[in-house]
């Protein structure tokens, strides 16, 4: 039952793809700029979030999950909190990733691992609304309405793009509302995230 | 048989020159790093102190490469360690680069069935793999999942996460450009370890030549890129050239400072040959007694000994300017007796001193001022030509009195100055001793500096904390670390240490090994388990045939010796921490501490003492070695004052019971003490913190200026306005040598060496000073009135 399960899956995945490029043309003929974008996701400084994320690994048979809270605060400044199954926090300040984990830290900087940037500074170049930083490490697409863009990432660096062929950021206005990673060897995680109105 | 009474003294004294030429000519002189260390006190120290002059730790070179840009440096880095990994000089070369981790990654990876201590037969039962594959897939949630999928197919226990919490802690050197380098990335930066042993300073020395070599040798090289190396061998090396570069220079300027001096006294070929001797046979008698009692010579005594070029002359100088007459003889060489016995005295003292080099000084100078005084004694009047006229300088000793007469006056002044130095040196008073016994590193603050740069950045630097114990074979020490190890992983999780290293960490006793073999089930079994364990799991067991294959291949193979390190950095490590000696092997366990802010945290040795004890470690020993320095260094500066303070009241004691007068002893005393306290008072000032050689200086300086307070308190005792001249012009010759050769050491770049003029060459001459100033007024006859009558 379960292969036919992801199957099914990953045609539902094909189709969603088709519709999402029926959107870009769409998105050309509204001149729906990059530039304006990145503007939008400029004017928010710092803002918190809850996240589902789900990955989906060929190895195993279900996608596992975790579930947290995010932070933002401009230009740099990024904390993911795993809360479920496990706690974990990831922190990235500048160009130094810490990790925390059963109450240990671990820091590393950004430039001596260049697979987890490939990772990180999608997220965070989006976040900040820093078109520059983005398009120093990856080719920039976006598809969409202001209402409901997406931008599509691929690493520029062939170190990078053997582990990750692809981020797509989705969201609305000046709000990121999803992020997902496709690997280089056909996995995937999806991340689902839900803004926290701020006091 | 007159004729051999007279010149008995004469001939005994050629021979004992020619023995102490065959003693000499036989003599080791070393100029290692060691005299300025301190002798331990206990075994244990010593023992540690031993392993940082010759163990890994002295074998280690640190290697920076400057200049270009960060390509030019990565590519300089590889193609060093390249070239030097050809070479049969280096044990291993580590520069950080992938092929260099890919190394040690296999073998952590190939081995983890054999190296994880996870590995037990409880694991690898269905219960015991269903909760290590349950948590294995629960990490994949975390925001690394994705990067340790790979491991999944293959280590689904997660073995190789419990092997990577053994390293929790350390820290890797930052990398730039794939390759080690500084935290800014300006350097590259690589780890050499030389396969002669550190105290082998000559084989040493060959070898920094080789990567000079190699690094020049690297084709196309940017032109602004530079090599810098720093290490113990390194010091080893340039402070060995630097010392004996320095005493060569040092010896020849005192000498030809003082030749000349003499000359424009004397005047006399004749006399300045004479005068010559003292100094020569004292010098060969200083290195003769240290020989002889000490079985080879430091270089840094001979820096020191050209002081005796200063000292020693002075008795000839007395003798040749002052020449007794029958009347005045015995006076002359009673002063000349009891300065030579108060010299000897503050010398005496430091055979006390746990430092080698002190207490080889200390002999040097007793056994040469003792030499020189018999020579001026014995020798010299006999072997003196009747018709050598008596230096004289009628119009300096003019001048020189004239100013010795007014010297009296400026007794208020003196008082002030003291007072004000004493102030000084008590207001300064918590802040007056230099702790840190890197100020008597004979390295350069520069050198010091980059040491320390370089081994910060490779993590390479603290090894302050350490368990440390002894075991009879490599099997041994081997368990006996893992047992502490068990003990140290659980007060790292209770965050009382943030980590620690442990040879076992990379080669596990041959018991474990052994153990975990036997723990992993047989391939039927495995798979049996693995397929009940997974049931209700997303993994499957059909995905999981390389991880049967895996357990398979560690079951069954040969246990890991030593030999399947080479060449990896484990083996570094490993041979780093497991050191064989004579009768047993040492092993040392670096506990790591917490990190805040970039400063380490201490940590509570009591308590790991006290874990590893309720481990059933009894043998284990916890260190702080900078503690344990700081408290040997402390002890040191505590011996050093009791032995001064002694030497002190001995050269008081011999005043009082040859003078028979407790006021003209202390007249001898004050000047003394008042250039002793304006001594201390101008170092403070001058921002100079004082160490145990600043406390020697003054020792010295008390042992020499008691000579000028004894001429000056006998020339007031008789004394003809003649006789006073030429004792002044005498002190002030005498005062001259010494403070010309101690200025020499001041100019030395060998910091101990430089310490020790300073405060001799400044003391020497308040000492002269004061004495005249503190002197009796003079009742010769050509008194001039006026002195009495000033304010």
């Amino acid at each position: 039952m379960r292969p036919a399960d992801l199957c099914l899956r990953r045609g539902l995945l094909v189709l969603l793809g088709t519709v999402l490029l029926a959107g870009t043309s769409l998105s050309r003929a509204a001149e729906w700029q990059l530039g304006e974008l990145m503007q939008l996701l400029a004017q928010t400084k710092s803002g918190q979030a809850r996240f589902v994320e789900r990955k989906y690994i060929a190895m195993l048979d279900k996608p596992v999950e975790s579930s947290g809270e995010l932070s933002f605060s401009a230009p740099d400044r990024m904390e993911m909190r795993t809360l479920k199954p496990k706690k974990q926090a990831m922190l990235l300040d500048g160009n130094r990733l810490t990790l925390e984990q059963d109450g240990r830290q671990k820091t590393v900087s950004l430039q001596s691992y260049p697979e987890v940037a490939a990772f990180v500074e999608g997220i965070r170049g989006t976040l900040a609304g820093d078109r520059q930083a983005l398009e120093k490490v990856y080719k920039v697409h976006l598809i969409g309405t202001p209402a409901r863009w997406q931008l599509m990432l691929v690493p520029r660096e062939p170190s990078m793009s053997r582990i990750i062929s692809g981020i797509r950021i989705g969201g609305s206005q000046g709000e990121v509302l999803s992020v997902a990673y496709d690997h280089a060897d056909g996995d995937r995680s999806e991340m689902q995230i839900v803004p926290v109105a701020r006091p | 048989m007159k004729l051999l009474r007279r010149y008995l003294p004469t001939v005994l004294w050629l021979l004992a020159l020619l023995a102490c030429a065959v003693v000499i000519a036989r003599t080791t002189f070393v100029a290692n790093l060691s005299a300025f260390m301190p002798q331990a006190p206990s075994e244990r120290q010593q023992m540690l102190m031993d392993q940082f002059k010759d163990g890994i730790i002295a074998r280690l070179i640190l290697v920076g490469i400057e200049g270009g840009d960060a390509t030019e440096r990565a590519r300089l880095s590889k193609e060093l360690s390249a070239a030097l990994r050809q070479k049969p000089d280096f044990v291993g070369v580590q520069n950080g680069s992938t092929a260099d981790l890919a190394l040690d990654r296999a073998h952590v990876f190939d081995n983890r069935y054999l190296l994880s201590p996870a590995v037990d037969a409880q694991r690898y039962t269905e219960d015991g793999l269903r909760r290590a594959i349950g948590s294995t897939v629960e990490d994949l949630s975390g925001s690394a999942g994705m990067l340790l999928k790979q491991l999944l197919p293959r280590d689904p226990t997660g073995e190789i996460r419990e092997l990577l919490a053994q390293f929790e802690g350390s820290s890797q050197p930052p990398s730039t450009e794939g390759v080690w380098s500084t935290r800014d990335g300006s350097r590259a930066l690589l780890l050499l370890q030389t396969r002669a042993e550190g105290s082998d300073i000559d084989a040493q020395a060959r070898t920094l030549e080789r990567v000079r070599q190699a690094f020049a040798a690297i084709p196309n090289r940017h032109a602004d890129t530079r090599l810098q190396m720093t290490g113990t061998s390194v010091f080893s090396v340039s402070s060995r050239a630097l010392i004996e570069g320095e005493v060569h220079r040092l010896a020849a300027a005192s000498l030809v400072l003082v030749v000349g001096l003499l000359l424009l006294v004397y005047r006399s070929p004749v006399l300045l040959g004479l005068s010559l001797l003292p100094m020569l046979t004292g010098t060969l008698a200083g290195i003769t007694a240290v020989s002889l009692g000490f079985g080879q010579v430091h270089g840094i005594t001979l820096g020191f000994g050209t002081t005796m070029i200063g000292e020693a002359v002075d008795y000839a100088i007395y003798l040749f300017v002052q020449r007794p007459g029958p009347g005045t003889a015995r006076l002359f060489w009673r002063t000349l007796w009891l300065g030579l016995l108060t010299s000897v005295a503050g010398f005496l003292a430091l055979l006390g001193s746990g430092f080698p080099g002190l207490t080889q000084l200390g002999v040097y100078s007793t056994v040469g001022l003792v030499a020189a005084v018999l020579v001026t004694r014995f020798v010299l009047p006999n072997l003196t030509p009747a018709h050598v006229p008596v230096p004289d300088l009628p119009r300096t000793g003019a001048f020189l009195q004239t100013l010795m007469r007014a010297a009296p006056r400026l007794r208020w002044l003196l008082l002030l100055l003291t007072t004000g130095m004493l102030l000084v040196t008590v207001l300064h008073a918590d802040r007056l001793w230099n702790r840190s016994i890197s100020a008597l590193n004979p390295v350069s603050r520069a050198d010091q500096q980059l040491h320390e740069e370089l081994s910060r950045d490779l993590g390479a630097s603290d090894l302050r904390y350490l368990a440390v114990l002894t075991a009879t074979d490599q099997e041994q020490a081997l368990q006996q670390a893992e047992r502490a190890g068990t003990v140290l992983q659980a007060l790292s999780r209770d965050g009382a240490i943030a980590g620690y290293s442990s040879p076992a960490q990379v080669l596990p006793s041959l018991a474990s090994q052994q153990a975990r073999q036997a723990a992993l089930p047989e391939p039927a079994a495995l798979r049996q388990r693995l397929q009940a364990a997974l049931v209700g799991s997303p993994l499957r067991p059909e995905r999981l045939q390389g991880f049967l294959n895996d357990v398979e291949l560690s079951r069954t193979r040969a246990p890991l010796t030593r030999q399947d390190l080479n060449g990896s950095a484990s083996a570094l490590l490993y041979d780093s921490l497991l050191i064989p000696r004579e009768r047993d092997l040492l092993l040392l366990m670096p506990l790591r501490p917490h990190r805040a802010n970039g400063a380490e945290q201490d940590i509570d040795i009591e308590r790991v003492d006290a874990a590893l004890k309720a481990g059933g470690l009894a043998n284990i020993t916890v260190i702080d070695l900078l503690a344990e320095t700081n408290a040997l260094f402390d002890s040191y500066l505590r011996e050093a004052l009791v032995f001064s303070g002694l030497g002190c009241l001995a050269i008081l004691a011999l005043l009082l019971l040859t003078l028979r007068s407790l006021t003209r002893a202390l007249r001898v005393a004050l000047p003394l003490v008042c250039a002793v306290v304006c001594v201390t008072g101008a170092l403070v000032l001058g921002g100079t913190s004082l160490t145990i050689l600043h406390l020697v200086g003054l020792l010295l300086v008390v042992a020499i200026g008691s000579n000028y307070a004894l001429f000056f308190d006998s020339t007031n005792a008789a004394a003809s306005a003649q006789e006073q001249r030429q004792t002044t012009i005498s002190l002030v010759t005498a005062n001259l040598t010494i403070v010309g050769s101690f200025g020499m050491l001041a100019l030395s770049s060998v910091p101990v060496l430089a310490i020790l003029g300073t405060t001799v060459g400044l003391g020497t001459v308040l000492a002269l000073v004061f004495s005249a100033v503190l002197a009796r007024p003079q009742t010769g006859m050509d008194m001039p009135a006026p002195v009495k009558s000033a304010p």
